[in-house]
């Protein structure tokens, strides 16, 4: 793929990031991409990057792990091997489900976690071993880095980040595949 | 940001109230209409559906069954059995009719303490939340400390009418004041409770009340001067000494707390017992106090006289309207869980009485205070609309008032429980009297308390 110019203004405060992507996205600049050392509230919004559905998936995966919690405990204490705990040998999976509770929490919880974080792994393209994608290695700790976008208007764009209060603007050729 | 109780809200809550003596009085009066001559026309009345106790109980809160069982209330077949009277006379009563007499006459009395009890519980959840936002030093809360310190108006009317309906009561409500309890030999004589009459006695327990309500007033009584003194000062001087009392408080409360769980309310059932029955009426406190704060924050905004309220403040209430439900689900499962398995009939019955009589309001209450706000409130989205955050708390709200239900009524009323008259003229009294201090407390004082120096952060507070 075809070599393309960005631009990268480096800020060293959340607020002045924040700030400055307002100005950006108020002058109908394109940002491509944000790093940051932390995650910094609001900046999605911010960006204007459509909300997350990892709660929805969260959601299902939750009802999935209920689901299987109830399945398993039917299957293991009531068809399979009945037991009698406590003189409740009813083989009545309604009559026992108090005992079954805690364990349908915790596959819930244990579902909607596990998945979620596996979700978001795989929607953000991260794997063992792979290369890092930040330009820069301060932005792992105390710098953020703002990636726009240059279509042959390089002066205005450093102006303008100049007085967002950037410390910092560099203009780099990006190699598509590169990651 | 002044604000004066309208005319129209003081009458509305006047109107409650009065409605409410009616109701009051109209099921003490019909109560007393049932006495040891007519108690038998009045059981036979009660069966002449011929379904036993099954058909009590249906008929008593009209539910599906209500067709098949005559379909009548026992307020309707007290005045039915009141025109037969006189048919027959009854020299001595049965065991059981006189424990159905009881039963009959305990119930305004329960019905007024449950409800004197809720909006007190909810008063004093508010101030439990309030000393939280301050001992924790909180920068979102402060917007909301006024319309907080107006509810926590109600701790001392609400706990004085507590304490004051179980001294009338006695052994309506509290079956360990009985005569002869603790005298070896007598016919009332209990062992059980004979055991604990170094804590169970009648003067301990108002001793220890007026102790709990002195403390939680006092606080509750300089937080509140401190928080005004601090809207012109100078310095932190105020606000600073309110984080210390508050602390202070939080140790006070929360051994006070538990103890008051014993005392008015686990001691309706005096033979059971369970170690986490405090933190479980804490949580039901605790989530009754922060829905009313978010629903008066709501109503005041509605008026304009909370610009400095966000969606970030009514989001924040409802995050904790919706974990604190969750809270008091664990709480509660975590008490019947074990109770449940472990099968020990001396604790086993508290549950057996509640499943048998009470299969409606106790599982209903689940579904009240757990489903529906896990479900409603689950969507972060929906945390911000106000009247969706209403109508959730609504829920809340009657869910917890069935949640006091449920711990006084079996103990007192048994299987003649239903929600009639006197219930709701209760709900009634103490809910217009409950509207009227909170909204005249409001009035007296800005809404804003514009001297805490957290202020700025909260006006600012955005999530």
């Amino acid at each position: 793929m075809e070599a393309s110019k960005v631009i990268h203004a480096i800020y060293t405060d959340d607020d002045v990031l924040m700030s400055a992507v307002k100005t950006v996205k108020a002058e109908k600049h394109h940002i491509e991409e944000i790093y940051t050392p932390f995650p910094v509230h609001g900046l999605d919004k911010a960006m204007g990057l459509a909300p997350t559905r990892i709660a929805i998936a969260s959601f299902m995966y939750g009802c999935v792990g209920l689901a299987v919690a109830i399945v398993m405990m039917n299957f293991i204490m009531i068809k399979d091997w009945p037991q009698d705990i406590g003189g409740k040998p009813s083989f009545s999976y309604l009559e026992n489900m108090p005992a079954f509770v805690p364990i349908m929490f915790e596959l819930t919880v244990f579902f909607a976690a596990h998945l979620m974080v596996i979700t978001f792994y795989l929607r953000s393209r991260m794997w063992p071993f792979k290369k890092a994608e930040n330009p820069d290695p301060r932005t792992t700790d105390d710098h953020f880095l703002m990636e726009i976008a240059v279509h042959g208007n390089e002066s205005e764009l450093t102006s303008l980040l100049k007085e967002t209060g950037a410390v910092e603007i560099n203009i780099v050729d990006k190699d598509e595949d590169a990651h | 940001m002044e604000y004066k109780i309208s005319n129209r809200l003081k009458i509305a809550a006047i109107v409650m109230i009065v409605l409410g003596v009616l109701g009051v009085g109209y099921g003490f009066m019909d109560a007393n209409s049932v006495t040891e001559e007519n108690i038998s026309d009045v059981i036979a009345a009660e069966h002449h559906g011929g379904h036993g106790d099954d058909a009590l109980t249906t008929e008593a809160h009209g539910d599906e069954h209500a067709e098949e069982a005559q379909g009548e209330s026992h307020g309707e077949s007290a005045s039915h059995a009141e025109e037969s009277h006189g048919d027959d006379a009854h020299g001595g009563m049965t065991e059981h009719e006189e424990h159905a007499l009881h039963q009959i006459h305990n119930r305004p009395y329960s019905a007024l303490y449950v409800a004197a009890f809720f909006f007190f519980m909810i008063a004093l959840g508010v101030l439990a939340f309030y000393a939280i936002q301050y001992a924790a030093q909180a920068g979102w809360s402060p917007v909301l400390f006024r319309v907080m310190e107006g509810i926590t108006s109600y701790v001392l009317p609400g706990g004085l009418i507590v304490l004051a309906i179980a001294f009338v009561a006695d052994s309506h409500l509290f079956i360990w004041l009985r005569e002869g309890t603790t005298t070896v030999g007598h016919e009332n004589y209990d062992a059980l409770v004979a055991g604990k009459s170094g804590w169970l006695n009648k003067t301990g327990f108002f001793i220890r009340g007026l102790i709990f309500l002195g403390g939680w007033s006092l606080y509750r009584h300089f937080s509140r001067k401190f928080s005004i003194a601090q809207d012109n000062a100078d310095d932190n001087r105020n606000f600073k000494k309110n984080f210390r009392i508050s602390a202070a408080f939080l140790v006070f409360y929360i051994y006070t707390e538990s103890m008051m769980s014993w005392d008015w309310i686990m001691s309706v059932d005096p033979h059971w017992f369970s170690t986490l029955f405090g933190w479980y009426v804490f949580a039901s406190m605790f989530v009754s106090g922060i829905t009313v704060i978010a629903m008066i924050t709501i109503y005041l905004k509605s008026k304009n006289l909370l610009e400095f309220v966000n969606d970030s403040h009514i989001h924040d209430l409802a995050k904790f309207m919706f974990g604190i439900s969750i809270f008091w689900t664990y709480l509660w499962f975590s008490q019947f869980m074990l109770i449940w398995y472990s099968n020990i009939p001396e604790e086993v019955t508290y549950f057996v009485t509640r499943i048998e009589d009470y299969k409606l309001p106790f599982f209903g209450m689940l579904a009240m205070n757990f489903i529906f706000p896990l479900l409603l409130l689950m969507n972060s989205d929906y945390k911000r609309i106000n009247w969706f955050v209403i109508m959730a708390g609504i829920v809340i709200l009657c869910g917890h008032y069935v949640d006091v239900f449920n711990w006084i009524m079996p103990a007192t009323v048994g299987p003649r429980w239903s929600i009639g008259i006197p219930e709701i003229g209760s709900i009634l009294l103490f809910g217009g009297l409950f509207l009227l201090i909170v909204f005249w407390s409001l009035g007296k004082e800005s809404l804003l308390a514009k001297g805490n120096p957290f202020i700025k952060e909260s006006e600012h507070f955005h999530y």
